[in-house]
């Protein structure tokens, strides 16, 4: 793998030899997904624990650039057990997105590629281990058995077609029950009036200028509970929002989740949404998952210095500080890892061990987990 | 924005002209902005876009009013407008420092633009590419003459260095710096003209929430060595909270209500603001939320609903709601709303000198 540790500037011979040994790394792993016909048994795994959706197991998402590899994701473990939902927050570029578009199987190929790890997705019966499942495969999986909601509704509708189209376009792809166009149309009639539509007959015809944003993101979630998925995959889904719209979404969002008994995987920077949705927590940093646990354990007792950096940086309604704290420094470059705790730079709570090497994760409670020198005596004790 | 007794007894008296008054750096008074709709086949006019209808308030000199709404409110146009950005204004009056800043010449008003600036919503768009960040700080320096040519280089350092950045950062392009750097750079920008009062655009939306953190301190600080006025513009309700002295509440293109954070925060009445407050998420798992769900989505403001605009999604709507505007109140000292539903309340300007009667007139009169 080339790893370069220039300072930003490269020259054009280095560039292109490191172009070359991606090509040589991308291609091979290319040629994997493209085959046809592979064996079911390949890809075949065993849940650890049935009760899980997706088990995300050591996943390593790189994405190999002219300028050297970025290590996107770099040995994410969580789980997202059945009927839950799961709160992964963190900066921009620390790997959230990827994360949920390795599991999807999204990343942009060929520069994206998920180079390690497993990520199983419970089938019911049996289990498959997505990073090995082939892209003719994978077509059967998405939509039917997880969707994503994608973070911008402004962009991520098609400005040419209606609405009633797009939605269409979803349910005649994933059904195998052959249904007729107007089976179809009625079903995307249901859906949107599911996500609370009122004028879904109306709307099936409008084109998405038509729509507030409010309303492009209802539409972005039928699309993506179309085939009653078993996992869905929020990114963002409220960010472009006001709070009032906000607070519509998050509710719809919360019984159309019962509804289906389908598990949620919300990616979002905002701790309020988090502590309100989710059931469990992950922090990531850096291509890491620094602490996890249930949203009692974090919000109660964050433990990592950047859990509680993140914390303190956000003004709450109702408590007034004088100064807001700010974690001092920036994200180190994605492209030059320091080989010590990612956040030590950053940190102001160093204890001696930091400029080992990265640390392991330690367990504070059954569910919760933190990577962090400070809690290393801790486990000694118990 | 407290509108003290003393300025509403002068509007009394001459119900339309808004009267100096030197404790704020900025009174508008009934601020219309329409945008015409063009149709048809010679593009006639055929209807208007009310995006600003009726806004008033006073802002006191230091202070920060924050300016909050959906989105599509005109919050963003409110801004703009005072500003004189957005061509010519449909109605109303902006007294700047008790200058009306629509009766300025294009000169007079170009060096008025060194009081009065703005930071954009969006640093990754509001940069241009293809200038260093010196000259794009440094910019609107020159051109206004602020400062001699061989003191210029030091100032543009020194304004940099007070907003975070370094000198040697002088010479690059936007594109080399992240968007919390970017943001550091549209406010040095703003302030290298030493403005008396700023348009804050939502500086901090499309910021991560540590680097938010960053720049609001930044804004603080820099208000407090400056001696600035802002005009907050966000959607993010617990910053203006920490931001604000004063907080105004908009919805379609009105004031609905308006008065210190305080006041606003502790005890909103308009049904409005309680259910915008009440969706705001808290980060604590085990809050409990007594939340009021807005049903529908903002009218479109080229059709606004007849009377209060608020009333087809509001729960205690009332008859009288559908046909008559309801007209602003002063409920508690410096704590003005705009609702049928205190109605019955007395209101503390109506009995100092009776605006409120006057105001009704000038409506109907429009």
């Amino acid at each position: 793998m080339a790893k370069k540790h220039s300072e930003g500037y490269l020259s054009g011979k280095e560039s292109r030899r490191i172009s070359k040994e991606n090509r040589k790394i991308t291609s091979q792993l290319e040629k994997q997904h493209k085959r046809k016909n592979v064996p079911e048994s390949e890809y075949l795994t065993q849940m650890h624990n049935p009760n899980n959706a997706v088990e995300f197991d050591n996943l390593h998402s790189y994405f190999f650039t002219d300028a050297g590899t970025v290590k996107a994701v770099d040995g994410v473990t969580f789980d997202v057990p059945i009927g839950k939902t799961v709160g992964v927050v963190g900066e921009s570029g620390c790997g959230k997105s990827v994360t949920s578009l390795s599991l999807m199987q999204l990343l942009q190929r060929p520069q994206g590629q998920i180079v390690e790890g497993e990520i199983r997705l419970n089938l019911g019966d049996k289990a498959y281990d997505i990073t090995k499942v082939p892209t003719e495969r994978m077509q059967t999986l998405r939509g039917n058995y997880m969707s994503m909601i994608f973070q911008e509704p402004m962009t991520s509708l098609n400005p040419v077609f209606r609405i009633g189209a797009q939605v269409d376009e979803v349910i005649a792809l994933h059904d195998k029950d052959g249904l007729s166009k107007e089976d179809i149309k009625a079903r995307t009639i249901k859906l949107l009036e599911m996500v609370g539509i009122a004028n879904s007959e109306g709307v099936y015809r409008m084109y998405p200028h038509e729509l507030s944003g409010g309303m492009r993101q209802r539409v972005m979630i039928a699309m993506a509970l179309a085939c009653s998925p078993k996992i869905i995959i929020a990114d963002e889904p409220t960010t472009a929002l006001d709070v009032t719209i906000q607070a519509q979404i998050l509710d719809l969002l919360r019984n159309l989740k019962d509804q289906i008994n389908s598990s949620i995987m919300l990616i979002t920077h905002d701790l309020g949404v988090i502590a309100e949705m989710a059931d469990y927590v992950v922090v990531m940093y850096a291509g890491r998952v620094v602490e996890k646990g249930t949203a009692e354990e974090i919000f109660a007792n964050p433990s990592h210095p950047y859990t509680i950096g993140l914390m303190a940086s956000k003004p709450v309604v109702g408590k007034k500080v004088d100064k807001l704290y700010s974690i001092p420094g920036k994200v180190p470059n994605p492209i030059n890892m320091p080989n010590y705790c990612y956040f030590k730079d950053r940190c102001e709570m160093c204890v001696e061990g930091c400029s080992g090497a990265y640390p392991r994760e330690i367990s504070l409670s059954p569910t919760h987990k933190v990577s962090c020198y400070r809690y290393y005596d801790r486990k000694a004790g118990e | 924005m407290n509108m003290t007794a003393g300025t509403e007894e002068a509007k009394a008296s001459k119900t339309n002209v808004l009267e100096y008054d030197p404790q704020y750096i900025l009174q508008v008074q009934n601020l219309k902005k329409y945008f015409p709709i063009k149709g048809g086949l010679i593009s006639r006019t055929v209807g208007h876009v009310k995006a600003v209808d009726g806004v008033t308030f006073n802002l006191k000199r230091g202070t920060t009013m924050g300016l909050v709404g959906e989105s599509g409110c005109g919050k963003t146009t409110t801004g703009r407008v005072i500003l004189r950005l957005s061509g010519e204004k449909t109605g109303g009056q902006v007294l700047f420092n008790g200058q009306e800043v629509y009766d300025l010449s294009h000169e007079e008003l170009r060096h008025l633009r060194t009081k009065m600036q703005i930071i954009f919503q969006d640093p990754f768009s509001s940069l241009s590419p293809r200038l260093p960040v010196g000259e794009i700080i440094g910019e609107a320096v020159r051109e206004h003459g602020l400062v001699p040519k061989a003191e210029f280089n030091d100032y543009i350092d020194q304004v940099m260095d007070n907003c975070g950045l370094q000198p040697f950062h002088k010479d690059r392009y936007p594109h080399e710096f992240s968007g919390g750097q970017r943001q550091r750079i549209c406010i040095a920008r703003a302030l290298a003209l030493n403005p008396e009062f700023v348009v804050c655009d939502e500086p901090v939306s499309a910021l991560d929430v540590s680097i938010q953190a960053q720049i609001i301190n930044l804004l603080k600080d820099l208000q407090e060595q400056h001696k600035l006025t802002y005009l907050f513009i966000s959607h993010d309700l617990s910053v203006v909270e920490h931001i604000s002295d004063t907080v105004g509440v908009m919805y379609l293109g009105n004031l609905v209500e308006y008065g210190s954070t305080e006041d606003i925060f502790r005890n909103p009445l308009h049904p409005y603001t309680k259910a915008l407050f009440s969706a705001i998420p808290i980060p604590d798992p085990k809050a409990k939320m007594n939340r009021i769900v807005l049903e529908g989505s903002i009218p479109s403001p080229a059709n606004p609903p007849a009377g209060c605009k608020f009333h087809t999604r509001c729960a205690g709507c009332m008859e009288i709601c559908k046909h008559e505007a309801p007209v602003q109140k002063e409920i508690e000292p410096g704590h003005f709303v705009v609702c049928h539903l205190y109605d019955d309340a007395k209101d503390l300007s109506a009995a100092s000198a009776k605006p409120a009667a006057a105001k009704t007139a000038e409506d109907k009169a429009e």
